[in-house]
C-alpha cells in the first residue's frame, strides 16, 4: 500500500479574485488544503469579498499579506509565510504545491496525488545549475547571484541598468553563502513537506534570506538552490506547464487551446486568461474514480509554442507587412524562395525566353524591371498575386514587387535582366543568398549593332549602358555578394555558350532538359567595326571589347557544335 | 570652417527638432479636437453606461442605414461594449436607427466633413472626452476588424494580451474586398454579411514605404491602385491603419487612422526581422451601393485630395470595370 498523500497548495494571487475563488475551490474539492496569499496591493474590500465567498470552506487559510513586485524577494517571502502557515495549520500535509491564481489544474487532483504517491519522497522542482545552462533572457544568468539588485526592474529600469553597469565596471562580486551552489528553475514547484520544513526551519535561514534579498528574481532561484541542500531525490522537472515568450513573459492560454492542453496530459497549466470561459469549464477533467498516473507529455504543445516564439523573433523570410518591416540587412532572409536572374542572354538570343521556358519547369518571365512595364510570362496586365505590370506602380517599391512575387508564386521565378532595366535592386539581389544570377556582361551591345539608329544615338546609348553596367559590376564584385553568381563577359560566353548555360540550368533546376540546340543567335557581323568606330569617336568601350574573338571563329565553332 | 548652412544642417539632424515639431503638431491637433466639440450636438448620450475597461468603438458616418445592423452585430459579438458615433447629417434614417440602440451614443453635426479634417477632429474630441484609459477602436462603417484567432477569442483577449506585453496600439492593414463580376450587381441585403458577396482580395501587390518623420509605414496597392489609379498610382489610397489604441489624453490621430502622435504609437512593426502582431480591416466598400455613393460624394467633394479617389472610381465604373481578376483570392 502506498503512503497517503495529503496535498497542500500555496496560491499566490494578485489579480482576478473571481478566478482565484474558483481555482481555490477546484483544489479543495480535490481534497487539497489551500493557503491563499493575496497581494497587499489588492484593496481590502476585494479581499473581504473573496473571504466571504470562500468562508464555507475550512480547508482554505489566508496567509499574511505582502506587497509583491516582480523579480523581488517579496514573492519568496510571501511563499515562505504561506507555506509555514499551511504546515502549521495542517501538520499532516505531505506535499506542498506552489501555484498562482492563474494556474489551472488540467487533470483531476486525484491524478496528481496518485502521481505523487507513486514516489512520495521525491521533490518535483526544476533546478538547473547556472554553471551549465543559459536559463533566461536578458543575459543575466550567473550575475543574478554575483551582483546586487536593490532596484525594481519594472519601476526603476534606468537605475537598475545603470547600477548593473556600474557594478560590472567595478568588478563587484558577491560571495555566495558557504555550501550553496546556485541553481535556477521554474518558480512553480511541488515539494515534500519534509524538504519544505527543512528549508523553512534551517538554522542558517536568516543568512540565506539576507543573501537572496538582493538577488535578481529570487523566486526562480531561492527554493531551487536550497532544495539541493536538503533533498537527495530531486526530480528536476516542474509539474506546472508554463511557457514563456522571447521576452520572458508567460504565455496565455485561451479557449482554443483546450484540445492541445487535454492532449498534453499536464497536471497544471499556466497562465490561463480569466476570460477563457470554455477552458475554465472544461478543466480540470472530471474525476472518474480511477486515478491515472501517466506522466505529462507536453512535447507537442511546447513545440507549437516554441514555433510561435521563433516566428515572433525571426519572422517569415521575404514577408514585408505592417507589422514586419525589417531594416536593411536585418531581414533574416530577404526573399522567401530561390529565384534566378539572367542578364544578357535575351540580347544574344532574341528568342531566349521562349526557348528557356521549354527547358525549365519554372515560371520564366521576360524583363520584369523593363522601363515599359513588368514583362510577366505570357505578358498579362496583371501578374501572379494580382501584381500590376504598370512600371510606375512597380517602381514605387521594387523590393516589395520582387519579394511579393517570389512569395506568392509557387514554382521558382526566373526573369531576364539588363542594364536597360530598373537597377534599384542590384544590392538587394547581390546580397540575397536565394538569388541565382547568370550575368553575361557586355551583351547589351548586340541589339545596338543592327539597330539602324544614327551613330550619335548609338554612341550616347552605348556610353549610358556601359556606365550602368560598370556600376552594377562594382556591386557584383564586392565583398558582400551572397548570390550564387556566374559572371562571364561576352567573349568568354560566346566561346562556350552551351556549357555555361547547361551548368546554370542544372544549378537552378536539376530536372531541366539537356540542351541539344541553342536558340538562334543575333548576327554578330560588324561588331568589330562598331567598336572601332566608337573607340575612334573618343569612347573607350570596355567589358569584352578587346578580347572578343573574331566573329568567324565563333560562327564556325557553333556550326561544328551543332 | 563652420558655415551657417553647415550649422543649420547639423541642427536639422538633431532629433530634438523633429520631436519639438511633432509635439507642436500634436498639441495643435488636440486643440482642433477641443474646438470642434461645439460642432457636435448630442442626440443620445449614454456614455454614463460605459464601465471601466470597456472596449469602445468610434465611428463617423453618413447615410449608412443599410450597413448598420450587420456592423453593430459584428462588433457586439466581438466584444465592443459601447459605440460612439458621429452622424454627419444623414438623411436615410441612420440617426433614428442608432438612437434606438441601447449601446450607442450618438452625436449629430452638419458641419463640413472636410473642414473637420475628414471627421478626425470630431473623433479626436470624442476620444479625448470618453476614450481615455479604454481600448478604442476607430473604424468606418464599412471596415471590419479581424485579428489572429478572432474566430475563437474575443477582442478583450487581444487587448488584455496587448496590455500584458506593454503595447498601446494595434495595426491592421485595410484590405479591399470585392465581388466577382460587376460591382453594380453585388447586392448585399441589410443585415447580410457583406463578405458573402465581396469575398475576393488581392494577395500580393502592395508597396510599403517608411515615413521617417511619423515613423509609420505607408502601404499602397491592392485592387484600387490596380484598377482605378493606373494613370497615377502614387496617388492611390493608403492602406496602413492603426485602428485600435489604448487611448490617453496625450494622443491624437493625424490623418484618418493611418497615423497617430506621439510617434511611438506608429512603431507597430519589427525592424530586426521578427514579426509583431497585426490584424486586418476587411473593407466592404465595393458593393452595389458603391456606385451611387461615389456619384454623391463626387458632388459633395468632401473627401481626400479633391475627392480624387471617387472621381477615379466613378470614371472607372462608368466603363464597367470589374475588380476581379484571375489572380484574386478568396
Amino acid at each position: 500500500m502506498k503512503a497517503a498523500v495529503r496535498l497542500g497548495v500555496v496560491l499566490l494571487c494578485h489579480g482576478d479574485l473571481d478566478l482565484v475563488a474558483r481555482l481555490a475551490r477546484i483544489w479543495t474539492s480535490g481534497g487539497a488544503r489551500v493557503a491563499l496569499h493575496v497581494d497587499a496591493k489588492v484593496s481590502a474590500a476585494k479581499v473581504a469579498g473573496l473571504r466571504r465567498s470562500l468562508q464555507d470552506c475550512d480547508q482554505i487559510i489566508f496567509s499574511r499579506r505582502h506587497r509583491c513586485s516582480w523579480g523581488r524577494f517579496s514573492l519568496v517571502r510571501a511563499t515562505q509565510d504561506a507555506a509555514a502557515e499551511l504546515l502549521q495549520r495542517f501538520p499532516d500535509t505531505t506535499h506542498v504545491y506552489l501555484a498562482s491564481g492563474a494556474c489551472l489544474p488540467l487533470r483531476p487532483i486525484s491524478d496528481l496525488t496518485a502521481y505523487l504517491a507513486a514516489d512520495p519522497d521525491r521533490d518535483h522542482i526544476e533546478s538547473v545549475s547556472t554553471h551549465d545552462v543559459g536559463w533566461t533572457v536578458g543575459g543575466l544568468n550567473h550575475e543574478r547571484f554575483t551582483l546586487f539588485f536593490p532596484f525594481d526592474w519594472k519601476r526603476h529600469r534606468w537605475l537598475f541598468d545603470r547600477f548593473v553597469a556600474w557594478q560590472r565596471r567595478r568588478g563587484i562580486r558577491r560571495r555566495m553563502p558557504a555550501g550553496l551552489s546556485p541553481h535556477l528553475g521554474s518558480q512553480w514547484w511541488c515539494l515534500t513537506a519534509r524538504t519544505l520544513r527543512a528549508i523553512l526551519e534551517d538554522p542558517r535561514r536568516a543568512e540565506f534570506d539576507r543573501f537572496f534579498r538582493l538577488v535578481w528574481i529570487p523566486d526562480e532561484s531561492y527554493f531551487q538552490t536550497l532544495v539541493r541542500l536538503h533533498s537527495t531525490t530531486v526530480e528536476s522537472w516542474s509539474l506546472t506547464m508554463a511557457k514563456f515568450d522571447h521576452a520572458g513573459r508567460p504565455y496565455c492560454l485561451y479557449d482554443d487551446h483546450v484540445a492541445m492542453l487535454a492532449e498534453s496530459r499536464c497536471f497544471v497549466a499556466r497562465k490561463v486568461w480569466p476570460g477563457a470561459a470554455h477552458l475554465l469549464s472544461h478543466f480540470p477533467l472530471p474525476d472518474e474514480g480511477r486515478p491515472q498516473v501517466d506522466p505529462p507529455q507536453p512535447a507537442r504543445i511546447s513545440r507549437i509554442i516554441n514555433q510561435t516564439v521563433r516566428r515572433r523573433v525571426l519572422g517569415r523570410p521575404g514577408l514585408y507587412m505592417q507589422s514586419r518591416f525589417p531594416r536593411k540587412d536585418a531581414e533574416n532572409g530577404k526573399t522567401s524562395a530561390p529565384y534566378a536572374v539572367i542578364q544578357g542572354l535575351t540580347d544574344i538570343f532574341p528568342g531566349f525566353e521562349d526557348w528557356l521556358r521549354g527547358h525549365l519547369s519554372c515560371h520564366v518571365h521576360g524583363h520584369l524591371f523593363s522601363p515599359e512595364g513588368a514583362e510577366f510570362a505570357g505578358r498579362p496586365r496583371v501578374g501572379p498575386g494580382a501584381i500590376s505590370s504598370d512600371p510606375l506602380i512597380r517602381d514605387r517599391d521594387p523590393q516589395g514587387f520582387l519579394t511579393s512575387l517570389i512569395r506568392i508564386a509557387d514554382p521558382m521565378q526566373v526573369f531576364q535582366f539588363s542594364p536597360r532595366d530598373n537597377q534599384a535592386l542590384n544590392w538587394f539581389m547581390a546580397t540575397d543568398p536565394h538569388a541565382h544570377m547568370l550575368v553575361v556582361s557586355g551583351a547589351w551591345k548586340l541589339p545596338l549593332l543592327h539597330s539602324g539608329m544614327p551613330f550619335d544615338d548609338v554612341r550616347r546609348i552605348f556610353a549610358q549602358l556601359q556606365r550602368i553596367e560598370l556600376e552594377q559590376l562594382d556591386v557584383l564584385n564586392s565583398l558582400w555578394v551572397r548570390a550564387r553568381l556566374h559572371h562571364h563577359d561576352l567573349g568568354e560566353f560566346l566561346l562556350n555558350p552551351r556549357t555555361i548555360l547547361q551548368d546554370f540550368l542544372l544549378q537552378i533546376d536539376p530536372h531541366s532538359l539537356p540542351i541539344t540546340t541553342l536558340p538562334a543567335m543575333r548576327d554578330l557581323t560588324g561588331l568589330d567595326g562598331m567598336l572601332r568606330r566608337l573607340r575612334n569617336s573618343g569612347l573607350r568601350p570596355r567589358l569584352t571589347g578587346e578580347d572578343l574573338p573574331p566573329v568567324e571563329l565563333l560562327t564556325t565553332e557553333r556550326e561544328a557544335a551543332e | 570652417m563652420v558655415t551657417g548652412a553647415g550649422i543649420r544642417r547639423r541642427l536639422g539632424a538633431l532629433p530634438i527638432i523633429g520631436r519639438l515639431r511633432r509635439r507642436a503638431e500634436r498639441q495643435r491637433l488636440i486643440a482642433r479636437g477641443l474646438r470642434s466639440r461645439t460642432a457636435l450636438r448630442a442626440i443620445s448620450d449614454r456614455t454614463r453606461r460605459i464601465e471601466r475597461g470597456d472596449i469602445l468603438c468610434f465611428v463617423t458616418l453618413r447615410d449608412e442605414r443599410a450597413r448598420l445592423p450587420w456592423f453593430l452585430s459584428y462588433y457586439r459579438a466581438m466584444g465592443v461594449r459601447h459605440f460612439l458615433i458621429v452622424d454627419n447629417a444623414s438623411q436615410d434614417g441612420s440617426g433614428d436607427y442608432l438612437c434606438a440602440q441601447p449601446d450607442v451614443s450618438l452625436w449629430w453635426t452638419d458641419h463640413g466633413y472636410k473642414a473637420a479634417r475628414f471627421g478626425m477632429d470630431w473623433i479626436n474630441w470624442l476620444l479625448l472626452r470618453h476614450g481615455r484609459g479604454h481600448w478604442c477602436l476607430t473604424v468606418d462603417p464599412d471596415e471590419f476588424l479581424v485579428y489572429p484567432h478572432h474566430d475563437q477569442r474575443p477582442l478583450a483577449a487581444l487587448t488584455s494580451w496587448l496590455d500584458a506585453i506593454g503595447r498601446r496600439s494595434f495595426p491592421a492593414m485595410l484590405l479591399d474586398m470585392y465581388p466577382k463580376g460587376a460591382i453594380e450587381d453585388a447586392v448585399c441585403a441589410e443585415g447580410q454579411d457583406p463578405f458573402d458577396v465581396a469575398r475576393w482580395f488581392d494577395p500580393a501587390n502592395y508597396s510599403i514605404q517608411k515615413n521617417e518623420y511619423f515613423g509609420n509605414l505607408w502601404i499602397q496597392g491592392g485592387p484600387r491602385t490596380r484598377a482605378f489609379f493606373t494613370h497615377d498610382p502614387l496617388a492611390g489610397p493608403a492602406l496602413n491603419k492603426i485602428p485600435l489604441v489604448k487611448w490617453s489624453a496625450r494622443y491624437a490621430y493625424v490623418s484618418s487612422t493611418h497615423m497617430l502622435l506621439p510617434r511611438g504609437l506608429n512603431l507597430v512593426y519589427d525592424e530586426d526581422g521578427g514579426e509583431l502582431i497585426s490584424g486586418c480591416l476587411l473593407h466592404a466598400k465595393f458593393l452595389s451601393s458603391f456606385s451611387a455613393k461615389s456619384a454623391e460624394e463626387l458632388d459633395r467633394r468632401q473627401h481626400y485630395g479633391g475627392s480624387q479617389e471617387y472621381r477615379a472610381y466613378h470614371a472607372g465604373l462608368h466603363r464597367g470595370v470589374q475588380l476581379w481578376c484571375s489572380e484574386s483570392r478568396e
